[in-house]
């Protein structure tokens, strides 16, 4: 082979040496999360209008959804399965806590939340409020969320659909995505609760 | 007197059944409707979505225009999909169609049939009435079973596999 083949060809590797050494830089980079992702200060209330600030994610192991009770599909299918994972974590899962944040505070009062989220367990709190209130813990856990007008003057929603992992110390520590398989689920959820 | 109400019943029987259904699949001229149901709704939730399948066997391409129940306030035909991790819905105001030979599957997490302003809970194992009208086919009525809240298809079809 010609020396000056080998010199391209060598060009060539180094070229693609630094590519894929920038593209790990860089996701490595975005991997961990900022240290304030998740941290908000704001003032809401629960399903049974007591108030509900950033202190109560401390203490326990958090699961947290955003959604709203309109919802046709993604919010009752993360519902029943928030259910099962309790059923299926049983006493291991004593600690862990879920919270429902609603997108729509608008049309869900406390008392439409309560019977919504206690169907689940009576270890799920429903969170509502102010709009500028759910905006700023939204925003901190970079949940979108988009009115969308339909026909007939309602609306829906367009929204983040993941879950949301909390250590006890309320820090984020993972997602579990929309229809993540069961098994999945609940390593992540033990995995969680060994941490805390 | 007898004969006159033996002819309504039977009118009547003509009025509510337009179509027949075999096999769990109902057919409407060219068009063929299975897998139908609907999930359990959470206390207070004012939604729910229905789902099945339709095949259009015929050489011309049908559309579902329009969906109604009484169930419901409004019922519409949404499309839902998943960008990332964000759930997106949109209503299908010009309806669905339905390409001539294919079949197109409304299911969770795709297209649905949209039930706003639920005027009861819907409980599982209950079924409830939908009518869906076909640009060219025409009307039919369908019965959706009433699955689980986070049911992926009809507990029949998962005893199938």
């Amino acid at each position: 082979m010609a020396l000056r083949t080998i010199r391209t060809w060598l060009w060539v590797a180094v070229v693609a040496l630094a590519l894929t050494g920038g593209t790990a830089a860089f996701l490595l980079r975005q991997s961990p999360p900022a240290s304030g992702f998740g941290v908000a200060d704001f003032d809401l209330v629960d399903q049974n209008g007591n108030p509900v600030d950033e202190t109560v994610f401390v203490g326990h192991p958090s699961a947290l959804f955003f959604g709203f009770t309109h919802c046709p599909e993604v919010c009752p299918t993360t519902m029943a399965e928030m259910s099962a994972w309790f059923d299926a974590l049983g006493d291991e899962g004593a600690d862990l806590r879920a919270w429902f944040v609603s997108i729509d505070p608008e049309r869900d009062t406390p008392q439409v939340l309560g019977d919504y989220v206690s169907w689940v367990s009576d270890r799920i709190t429903g969170i509502t409020g102010a709009p500028d209130q759910i905006d700023r813990l939204a925003d901190a856990w970079g949940v979108f969320h988009e009115k969308v007008p339909l026909e007939g003057g309602g609306y829906t929603m367009d929204h983040t659909a993941s879950v949301f992992l909390l250590d006890a110390k309320g820090q984020f520590q993972g997602t579990i995505a929309y229809r993540e398989d069961m098994a999945t689920a609940l390593g992540k959820l033990r995995n969680l609760l060994a941490k805390s | 007197m007898i004969r006159l109400l033996r002819a309504a019943f039977a009118a009547a029987i003509l009025l509510v059944t337009p179509a027949f259904a075999h096999n769990g699949v109902t057919h409407l001229g060219p068009i063929n409707i299975s897998l139908p149901f609907t999930r359990a709704t959470l206390p207070n939730a004012p939604v729910a979505g229905g789902f099945l399948t339709i095949e259009n066997t015929g050489t011309e391409p049908d559309r579902l225009v329009s969906v109604s129940s009484d169930i419901a306030g409004e019922t519409q035909i949404h499309e839902m999909a998943m960008q990332g991790d964000v759930m997106k819905m949109r209503q299908l105001a010009d309806g669905l169609e339905i390409p001539a030979g294919e079949t197109v599957v409304l299911a969770p997490g795709g297209f649905h049939i949209m039930f706003m302003g639920l005027k009861q809970t819907l409980v599982e194992g209950e079924s409830v009435t939908v009518t869906l009208t076909f640009e060219k086919a025409g009307t039919v009525e369908i019965l959706l079973p009433v699955e689980a809240a986070a049911a992926d298809a009809p507990t029949a079809m998962e005893h199938a596999h």
